[in-house]
């Protein structure tokens, strides 16, 4: 009873915590407006300086530089952005938002489902749009990501969102198009509890491993092939990959296993591969460029894997792989990678302060990653045509110095760019200044 | 006189030495065998330094009577003559568990309490364990020693802390233990590893062991001086104890540096098991004045062939398999006395191959043989009677058919206390050769090899190779083989006797029954062979290849270690953190470790001029809560820990330290972790890579504690719930608690009268004296408050709250305090206490006038504090100075440093950073970064050291497929795990 007590205590009070609703997503949007002024950033390598956007129904109407675009003005709300930034809204891939809304409490946890080969498993369906850790990323201009389960070795299937939604539905901007992966590790670790060296060694399963994954692929082709009258879960949602509905993402760092992931891909006929992880994917430049294999990299901000490595081996690896004609997205995957994910921007402005002029930088976080989502249609860039998800920072917004948010939108619909931390930031200023 | 075949000695020296004459007999007449026994025409070494050549041993009675040219030998000597046979005093290892099972796991799951009575308050420290009761002689193991040379073997019970005594054990095979016992208590084991006996979880890690080991010999000087009303047995036994040699085993160079801290200072000198690492920095291994107990673990090649796997093989590694062979060599090179020993090593037999590479690698063989007999003889006090042959020692010896630290050397015959035990037959002739004969009319090719111990055989007859077997014992031959007619199953057999001119002589049994004569005639000439080998011992004589030991012995460690400089920067952006602000176009001029002038157009006439246009300049980055280069980060086996110190388990080769110094960062506060409320002290030091561990630490440093609330301390995510507290409410009662003691400890301390030396009572009456200052880890505004009126109560202040996240809601509390505030940037959602916790705390705490910092608590983010501190003009608006403080001055303030590092003020330490952007900005590399004037890291020179790197992997990379090459064994890769330490992290397996 006592534990129950307790257990319900916890509860209880993470109801009153967590139960703070999240600030209301913003309304559809009714009048046209344009922004004026701002140096906007495509997100497709290019800049327009002195820049007029006009936003119609959700949508980008109108985009150049403000001399040589005539607009009526009077139609519409002019937002004057002079001297300031406009961005596409940035794309976390390989993302978890949602899914976990406190790490340590396991409660709160919807990360990974218990069995090896989920493929059947649908992360869209955990998705908290009420996460207080998701209003966070917008003041940041982090504004869409991908939904990702995890764990196992094929995780489940992801789905890309919009970080401003009432419910899943509404969040999702394409449903259940990924599936995921955990590659074989080169490495294992001894048992020490059976006196072995606790140390990582070769692993000595991998061929064993590898093909267990081989024949699940096998397996589920030949059902895919057949009748399905009896019905298989799994297999079923393995289809996607077959018929180039869904996109295949394989989670691998070293360059052994990067090598055989895509050998693996290619041989099953996948048709859309990304290696995520990638750490040592700089090694192997010119086989992934070959087989336009994509790349989400490791979170920028890691510490090099290896001793002997280059201190800022994780801050230049994007560089590599972009000067090689890759597609390469950033990915926040690790410790405390949700609160994390806001950080985002900054782990791109990294990969310019090593290399990546800041333009190509911003791509890792806008177009390209949209590109390989599939959402490239509407999102990623600011294009006529495109939906009108942008923000408008103070200065560079890669850089924590300038990322100042002024206002930000998702599909034309203005977002207010309060949170939990927000709230409690001024509440307390307010009871300092009443002090004084 | 007679002469007699030595193996029929060994009958009658087994019979004597069964005499212990007080005992009855029942099995016939006593009868003492008192015969002598003489071996001449012996090459004689008496001791590592004294060769006689054509030399007698006389023995009697398991002794050495006389040794010498001209022995008088009584009549009563049996004699045995070893012309051309080698006698060496047989080795001693000090450091193994003869004869003693390992002993078994108990339990799982911690238990806070000791499970004895009637001893110490720890299950781990067991002087009174006495390694006779558990001892049973092991013949088996005693051959295997036998082979590698040793007669005698210092034996202890190899579990726990403080493991009790050792005794010393003759290996002889032929008597009781009577007779073999040369010492039952010899000396006393001690180390930092718990026994697998007891669940106890004190001490968890080895701070906390070497704090028990301090406190338990303050308690047993306590006891013995009569001030305990109850009995310990176990500071009984250690008081007991106290003038045996004493052994610590170590294990690796810093925890040999870490025993022989705590020995000294109880005045104490260990004779320390060392971990063949110790050349990394063999000056401070020298200043232990220690003597080495030293494992010749080498580590095989790694295989490399797999370039795939090999990428993952760290240099240091590499380093260590090329390395470690040489350190015996660097130990005598530089005057440290060391004894070797078969411990560690996963199969003895390895050992002979083993010394024979230190030898290769420049070990004097002098030196060698001195470390397996004078130095552990001299060691146990036992000089006279073993670890040499002069008079009166035991007739401990070796005959071998040569210098005995040659691998083509046999070893004959092990003599432990008289009794022979032999190796291979002195008296079979070796036939080892290769020989050819006829037989009905077909030639055969025979090669013999390994005939005097484990023979085998080649047989071959017209190019084809038949399968045979071979017997060879007490000089005769058999051999039976298949005919070359491979369609039957038929076989020869031969029967043969070695002949004077080197032939094999007898008869052959065909397999039609006949019998004919048997001749084979040696084709290999001894002359040649002996050249042949005497070649190649000269090549392989030449020093293998050592690659250089750097500082720390490690990638990017320095060759030699870099110096101080004059350094005149030109025409910066240089942020004083003064109230001079920030200064555009400035120079600054850097002399003798301190900022000697800051202003415009400086000249200096030696200094090294480095143009800074369009550069920033700043103050070093301090970190107030770091876990890098610590082996250890909590002790959680108490509720609290204030006995251990950080300061004790720094890491001075952790890659992470020049990763930090790559992002600028010059000084860290090294915390405890969150295991307990209160933590250990902790390391405040300056990130001079390559210095050793100590060096590392400021001088005359401020002393601080790490205590801890919440989630962490009442154990929210522990699998047990038995240690006290549970709840933030017992939380504060566990510091009202100790601290009341605390104080009643120091008014008896101050009052004069006796009392029980306590070190944690000493650490936090020193806090109460407001020596000592705390930095707590905190995140919940109700627990903050708590521990300000704790603190209140007790007359003293806190001095930081450290990655405080709910300081915001309790800032004017804080402020009137007059605690700082030092926090993450932006961390929060990682665990339930941390929900509200905002990016705007820093901003809020700043405004509110509390001295405010950003920590990283992390290795990663460490590296990027600049980045960090940035993070508060966006959240909250700090202005950019006043952000740049967050992580140099005010630190700096919190850790009472300011008057030496945090800003760039002439006169303070030149600990300088030089960016490549603006510091707080995304884009911003550190390009310099100097500590006392010292350039620690340097973007150039971090190019040029990638570059070495890699050519010395590939050479190394080379060096061991020839290895694998000549068909030596491999080891496969290990991925080296750098390992990150955090506030919960505890050690492994400890």
């Amino acid at each position: 009873m006592k534990n129950l007590n307790k257990f319900n205590t916890l509860l209880f009070l993470l109801c009153i915590t967590l139960g703070f609703a999240q600030q209301t997503p913003g309304a559809k949007q009714r009048k046209d407006f344009a922004i004026v002024g701002a140096t906007a950033h495509i997100g497709n390598g290019t800049v327009i300086e002195n820049s007029i956007i006009v936003v119609s129904n959700g949508k980008i109407t109108t985009i150049g530089p403000e001399a040589s675009t005539p607009q009526t003005r009077q139609t519409m709300d002019i937002i004057d952005a002079k001297g300031k930034h406009v961005y596409p809204g940035f794309i976390v891939a390989n993302g978890t938002l949602g899914l976990v809304e406190v790490d340590a409490v396991k409660a709160s946890d919807d990360l990974s489902e218990l069995g090896t080969f989920n493929p059947h498993i649908r992360s869209i369906i955990a998705y908290n749009t009420e996460s207080k850790v998701i209003e966070s990323m917008r003041p940041n201009g982090v504004l869409l990501g991908q939904v990702v389960p995890r764990g196992g070795r094929i995780s489940g299937t992801s789905s890309v969102v919009q970080y401003d939604a009432w419910n899943w539905e509404d969040a999702a901007i394409k449903m259940d198009n990924g599936i995921h992966i955990n590659w074989p590790s080169s490495f294992s670790r001894g048992r020490w509890w059976l006196g072995e060296d606790p140390g990582l060694k070769p692993n000595k399963d991998y061929a064993k491993q590898v093909k267990e994954l081989s024949d699940y692929f096998t397996e589920a082709k030949s059902y895919n092939n057949g009748d399905k009258k009896e019905g298989h879960l799994p297999f079923d949602a393995m289809s996607g990959l077959f018929d180039g509905s869904k996109h295949l993402y394989i989670n691998v760092d070293d360059e052994k296993g990067i090598t055989d992931a895509v050998n693996f891909a290619k041989s099953q006929g996948v048709s859309k591969l990304t290696i995520v992880g990638a750490y040592q994917a700089g090694n192997l430049t010119g086989f992934l460029k070959q087989n336009e294999v994509s790349v989400f990299l490791r979170r920028v901000h890691s510490r090099p894997e290896l001793e002997d490595d280059d201190y800022d081996y994780t801050f230049k690896q994007a560089k590599k792989l972009v000067d090689a004609g890759i597609l390469v997205a950033l990915e926040p995957s690790g410790q405390m990678e949700r609160m994390n994910s806001r950080n985002l921007p900054f782990y791109a402005g990294t990969t310019a302060a090593y290399g990546l002029t800041k333009e190509q930088a911003l791509q890792l976080i806008t177009q390209n990653p949209a590109k390989i989502m599939g959402i490239d249609d509407m999102y990623g860039t600011l294009e006529v045509g495109k939906s009108a998800t942008l923000f408008i920072s103070e200065g560079d917004a890669l850089d924590m110095r300038t990322n100042q948010l002024l206002e930000a939108f998702i599909d034309g619909r203005q977002l207010s760019l309060e949170t939990h931390q927000t709230t409690l930031w001024k509440r307390y200023s307010k009871k300092y200044n009443s002090q004084n | 006189m007679i002469k007699v075949h030595l193996r029929l000695l060994m009958l009658m020296c087994s019979f004597s030495l069964f005499a212990q004459d007080y005992f009855p007999s029942n099995s016939g007449v006593i009868a003492n065998n008192s015969n002598f026994t003489a071996f001449t025409n012996a090459t004689i070494h008496v001791s590592p330094t004294e060769v006689i050549n054509n030399g007698t041993l006389l023995i009697k009675d398991g002794k050495v009577v006389s040794v010498g040219k001209s022995v008088k030998i009584p009549k009563n000597t049996t004699q045995v003559d070893l012309s051309g046979k080698t006698i060496y005093p047989s080795f001693i290892d000090l450091y193994t568990s003869f004869g003693v099972e390992k002993p078994k796991r108990g339990g799982d799951g911690p238990q806070y309490g000791p499970s004895r009575s009637g001893y110490y308050w720890n299950d781990h420290v067991m002087p009174e364990q006495d390694v006779m009761n558990a001892f049973k002689y092991d013949a088996k193991t005693a051959s295997e020693m036998h082979k590698l040379g040793f007669g005698v073997v210092n034996t202890h019970m190899p579990d726990g802390i403080v493991r009790g005594t050792g005794a010393l054990i003759a290996l002889n095979n032929n008597a009781d233990n009577a007779m073999r016992i040369v010492d039952g208590r010899t000396s006393q084991h001690l180390s930092f590893r718990k026994s697998v006996t007891s669940r106890q979880s004190y001490p968890s890690s080895i701070m906390g062991s070497m704090a028990l080991l301090r406190q338990m010999y303050h308690d047993a000087e306590w006891y013995a001086a009569g001030n305990v009303d109850t009995k310990d047995l176990s500071l009984e036994a250690l008081n007991r104890n106290k003038n045996l040699l004493q052994i610590f085993e170590a294990g690796s160079r810093a925890n040999l540096m870490r025993a022989d801290k705590v020995g000294d200072a109880f005045n104490i000198q260990y004779t320390i098991v060392g971990g063949g690492d110790e050349y990394e920095r063999i000056n401070e291994i020298k200043a232990t004045n220690a003597t080495v107990i030293l494992p010749l673990n080498f580590q095989l090649a790694y295989d490399v062939e797999n370039p795939f796997l090999a990428s993952t093989l760290s240099l240091s590694d590499m380093r260590a398999w090329n390395q470690e062979p040489h350190n015996p060599r660097l130990l005598a090179e530089n005057g440290v006395k060391f004894a070797l020993t078969t411990h560690g090593l996963k199969s003895t037999k390895t050992f002979s191959s083993n010394l024979m590479k230190a030898i290769e690698s420049g070990l004097s063989k002098q030196k060698a043989l001195e470390a397996l007999t004078t130095v552990p003889a001299s060691l146990l006090g036992k000089s006279d009677v073993l670890g040499t042959l002069k008079a009166g020692s035991y007739a401990n010896f070796l005959i071998t058919d040569g210098d005995i630290f040659e691998k083509k050397t046999k070893l004959y015959e092990n003599w432990v206390q008289g009794t022979p035990h032999v190796i291979e037959d002195l008296n079979t002739k070796d036939i080892d050769g290769d020989y050819e004969f006829k037989l009905a009319g077909d030639d055969y090719k025979l090669s013999i090899t390994g005939s005097t111990s484990k023979p085998k055989a080649k047989l071959e007859s017209n190019d084809k190779s038949l399968g045979s077997k071979i017997n060879y014992s007490e000089d005769w031959l058999n051999l039976t083989f298949k005919t070359a007619d491979s369609t039957k199953k038929e076989f020869i057999r031969v029967v043969a006797n070695t002949t004077k001119n080197n032939a094999l002589s007898g008869k052959a049994i065909l397999p039609n029954g006949n019998e004919v004569t048997f001749h084979a005639n040696k084709t290999t000439k001894e002359d040649s062979d002996k050249k042949g080998s005497k070649k190649k011992d000269n090549e392989e004589s030449e020093t293998p290849f050592m690659s250089p030991i750097t500082y720390p012995n490690l990638a990017y460690g320095f060759t030699e270690k870099p110096k101080a400089e004059t350094i005149l920067f030109k025409n910066a952006t240089v942020w004083t953190n003064e109230e001079d602000g920030v200064l555009e176009n400035t120079d600054v001029l850097i002399k003798d470790g301190k900022i000697s002038k800051i202003g415009k157009d400086l000249s200096s006439r030696n200094a090294k001029v480095i143009d800074a246009t369009g550069k920033h300049i700043t103050a070093g980055i301090i970190d107030e809560h770091s876990h890098i280069a610590a082996s250890s980060v909590n002790e959680g086996g108490h509720n609290s820990s204030a006995e251990v110190t950080i300061e004790d388990v720094l890491n001075d080769e952790a890659i992470d330290i020049y990763r930090n110094l790559a992002g600028g960062v010059t000084s860290i506060q090294i915390l405890h972790g969150s295991a307990n409320p209160i933590g250990g002290r902790s390391a405040i030091i300056k990130l001079k890579w390559g210095e050793s561990a100590d060096n590392l630490i400021y001088d005359n440093s401020p002393k601080f504690i790490k205590f801890a609330l919440g989630e962490n301390v009442k154990q929210s995510r522990s699998r047990s719930n038995s240690r006290f507290p549970q709840s933030r409410m017992g939380v504060e009662q566990v510091f009202i608690d100790y601290f009341s003691r605390a104080k009643a400890y120091d008014e008896l301390k101050k009052s004069g009268k006796p009392y029980r030396k306590d070190i944690e009572m000493e650490t936090l009456a020193e806090i109460l004296n407001k020596e000592r200052f705390i930095s707590c880890h905190s995140y919940v505004q109700s627990e903050i408050n708590m521990l300000m009126k704790v603190a209140d109560q007790f007359d003293f202040n806190i001095n930081t709250f450290t990655h405080i996240l709910e300081g915001y809601k309790v800032a004017d509390k804080m402020k009137e305090h007059g605690v700082g505030g030092s926090t993450f940037s932006d961390w929060w959602a990682y665990k339930y206490e941390v929900n509200d916790a905002i990016p705007y705390n820093a901003a809020i705490m700043h405004n509110a006038g509390i001295v405010t910092a950003i920590n990283s608590d992390d290795a990663e983010m460490s590296r990027r504090l600049n980045q960090e501190a940035a993070k508060s003009v966006k959240y909250g608006g700090v202005s950019e100075e006043d952000a740049w403080k967050f992580v140099t001055l005010n630190p700096a303030k919190l850790l009472h440093l300011d008057d030496r590092v945090g800003s760039l003020k002439v006169g303070k330490d030149a600990d300088v950073v030089l960016w490549s952007d603006h510091p707080l900005s995304v884009y911003a590399k550190a390009e310099k970064t100097l500590i006392e004037g010292v350039t620690y890291f340097d973007l150039e020179r971090d190019q040029q050291m990638r570059e070495a790197i890699r050519k010395e992997k590939s050479e190394l990379i080379n060096l061991m497929l020839q290895e694998k090459n000549k068909g030596m064994k491999t080891q496969p890769i290990k991925k080296k795990e750098d390992k990150v330490l955090h506030c919960d992290s505890m050690d492994a397996h400890n």
